[in-house]
């Protein structure tokens, strides 16, 4: 009974998510018309795809309480296996007839999913034993290290498989049977449905037993041991699934983009959706799309509408002004736009 | 020592960075007792606690239970095992409900992994179903019920120790580690607590607790023992252990010359 009560919201969000697509797709511009050039189709993919990684990110923050500051790896790590495996599957000797099959994309996504998932598993299994600041520091490390692997071309120059810098062009785009989905108005499709599948599953976990250890581990680890919960596998395990979602998403960023570079990967992205997750609300699966679209319109807003107000400033004046609405954000939210717990106050109020 | 023990403490030492919490500490814990365990503060009795609950190994010695050892396991297998307990300090949930308290003590027997959980399979939700209710079960007999879907941040004290007892039961112990169970309750509280934990004895429990309430834990225990500077100090019937002279200095703060 209870485990369904967040269906209506879901089929409520499905309907709104299909209805924009639909309008985009009949007359492909209205968002943008109509928003004056705030929300565009591009925009709403992003956001789609932000969405995707921050369901893994939330349970792993808000529900388990496990920082990471390393989540773009992941997410870099999808989408450059979906880059290498078919833009380079001929030099890796990939038979034509496979690597030119429709599936093969898919196939790849798919395994790159669970390969993604086993090394944050293994990686896990260690550096979750660390607390706090200890763990955020780690997964930093972490993120840093995967991101100049693919930057050093995964210490293999002459293989030249993630392109180094530059990275890898060509990524094809996604077809089923012989129907490429694109334009990017079909793409939009393929991408929400991702974001609302992994919403589903976000909120699955969460109303499951599963779910309820992992609030209950953040509230106290010890006495969540007492009682049976296997803590350190829970971790662990959360950390694999939320790293297996944030490689779907990159995966789906590389046959949207086209193009990977490892810059899109590194520590900054990862602070980025850190954001993202706290001004959406990181202990709600709800708050990972509307902190994905907050964030991403703001930046919007502040890149059409106010910095072109100011004038001969640089684009420096981006970074700090947006800093400054997260700060106001977080002294009037400090639990994020949506919080499934009610909060004490502000943390204003409560100095 | 009987072969009829639950629980054998066996020559147990732990030091911390050579700092001795406890030395060479035997005891037994016999199935169906309620045993009790007393000293000054800093004697190491929540240290044994946190040994046989496997939070802590110790350095020499053996703990055995049911005739396994649990040196060298994690804290969830002695959970599995049978071994459940308060803390001292109430650790309970912040946000959750006390429902979801026993839920989550319930949690071994949902059996679901995160697979199952995030494709809410429908044997999954039919588990679900079974123990929300063996959870309300439980909260109506600890007469929690009224309290089921508040969060436990508004409770008061005396309510989060009932709270804390009813997720440990939740877990179906054989034995119950209670440590304090009635540090900051009032006398009436108090004596609702001793009645509760008489009736889980009789049930079948047996039942481990530090206590420095004097009367309470006289009152209750069928045996007690005592720790002072982390050793074992004396073992018995309460009426005994009381007028021993040694328990007598211990706690007035004498040197060991009785």
């Amino acid at each position: 009974m209870t485990a369904r009560a967040w269906a209506g919201t879901w089929f409520l969000a499905a309907a709104g998510v299909a209805v924009v697509g639909a309008v985009e797709l009949a007359w492909p511009g209205t968002a943008a018309r109509l928003t004056r050039g705030l929300v565009s189709t591009d925009l709403l993919i992003r956001a789609g795809l932000f969405t995707v990684v921050l369901v893994g990110l939330n349970l792993l923050m808000g529900y388990a309480g496990q920082a990471s500051l390393g989540q773009a790896a992941f997410y870099g790590l999808g989408a450059f296996a979906s880059a290498i495996f078919t833009v380079r599957a001929q030099a890796l000797g990939i038979p034509a007839s496979v690597a030119g099959a429709w599936w093969w994309p898919w196939l790849v996504m798919l395994l790159a999913a669970v390969a993604v998932g086993a090394f944050a598993l293994a990686v896990g299994w260690v550096i979750l034993r660390l607390r706090g600041h200890y763990l955020a520091m780690a997964t930093l490390g972490l993120g840093i290290i995967v991101y100049i692997v693919l930057r050093e071309n995964l210490g293999m120059p002459h293989l030249n498989l993630t392109g180094g810098f530059d990275g890898i062009v060509g990524v094809p785009r996604l077809r089923v049977g012989g129907a490429e989905l694109w334009p990017v108005q079909v793409y939009y499709f393929v991408v929400w449905a991702a974001a609302l599948a992994s919403m589903a599953l976000g909120l699955n976990v969460v109303h499951s037993p599963a779910g309820r250890a992992l609030r209950a581990l953040h509230g106290s680890e010890l006495a969540a041991e007492s009682v049976g919960v296997d803590v350190g596998r829970l971790k662990a395990q959360i950390f694999a699934l939320s790293a297996a979602l944030a490689s779907v998403a990159g995966s789906l960023y590389a046959h949207f983009q086209a193009a990977v570079v490892p810059d899109t990967f590194g520590f900054v992205p990862s602070l980025e959706l850190v954001v993202m997750s706290a001004v959406g609300g990181m202990s709600s699966i709800w708050g990972a799309p509307l902190g994905a679209l907050a964030v991403l319109l703001l930046e919007q807003l502040l890149r059409t509408h106010v910095l072109g107000l100011v004038p001969a400033v640089s684009g420096e004046l981006e970074p700090v002004v947006f800093g400054l609405v997260l700060v106001v954000i977080m002294m009037f939210w400090p639990a994020g736009l949506v919080s499934s717990r009610r909060v004490q106050g502000t943390a204003w109020a409560s100095r | 020592m009987s072969q009829d023990s639950l629980l054998r403490v066996e020559r147990v030492t732990k030091a911390f960075d050579g700092l001795v919490a406890l030395s060479e500490v035997s005891l037994e814990v016999r199935p169906g007792q309620i045993k009790g365990l007393i000293g000054p503060n800093g004697a190491g009795k929540t240290t044994l606690f946190n040994l046989i609950a496997c939070c802590l190994a110790p350095t020499a010695g053996d703990i055995v239970f049911c005739g396994r050892s649990l040196v060298g396991l994690p804290p969830h297998r002695a959970a599995e095992l049978g071994i459940a307990r308060t803390f001292q300090n109430v650790q309970v949930f912040p946000g959750m409900t006390v429902l979801e308290h026993v839920l989550v003590g319930l949690h071994r027997q949902a059996q679901a992994g995160l697979v199952a959980c995030a494709l809410q399979t429908v044997r999954l939700r039919r588990t679900e179903r079974r123990l929300r209710e063996e959870a309300e079960a439980l909260l109506d007999r600890l007469g929690l019920l009224p309290w089921a879907e508040v969060p436990v941040e508004t409770l008061p004290f005396g309510l989060l120790r009932r709270v804390e007892l009813a997720r440990a039961l939740a877990v179906r112990p054989k034995l119950l580690l209670l440590d304090e169970p009635g540090s900051g309750l009032n006398p009436t509280e108090k004596q609702a607590m001793s009645q509760l934990v008489r009736g889980l004895r009789d049930e079948g429990i047996t039942v481990f607790l530090v206590e420095h309430d004097m009367t309470m834990v006289m009152g209750l225990a069928d045996e007690v023992a005592v720790l002072d500077h982390g050793a074992l100090l004396c073992e018995g019937p309460p009426h005994l252990v009381q007028r021993d002279p040694r328990v007598v200095a211990a706690y007035l703060g004498e040197g060991d010359d009785a």
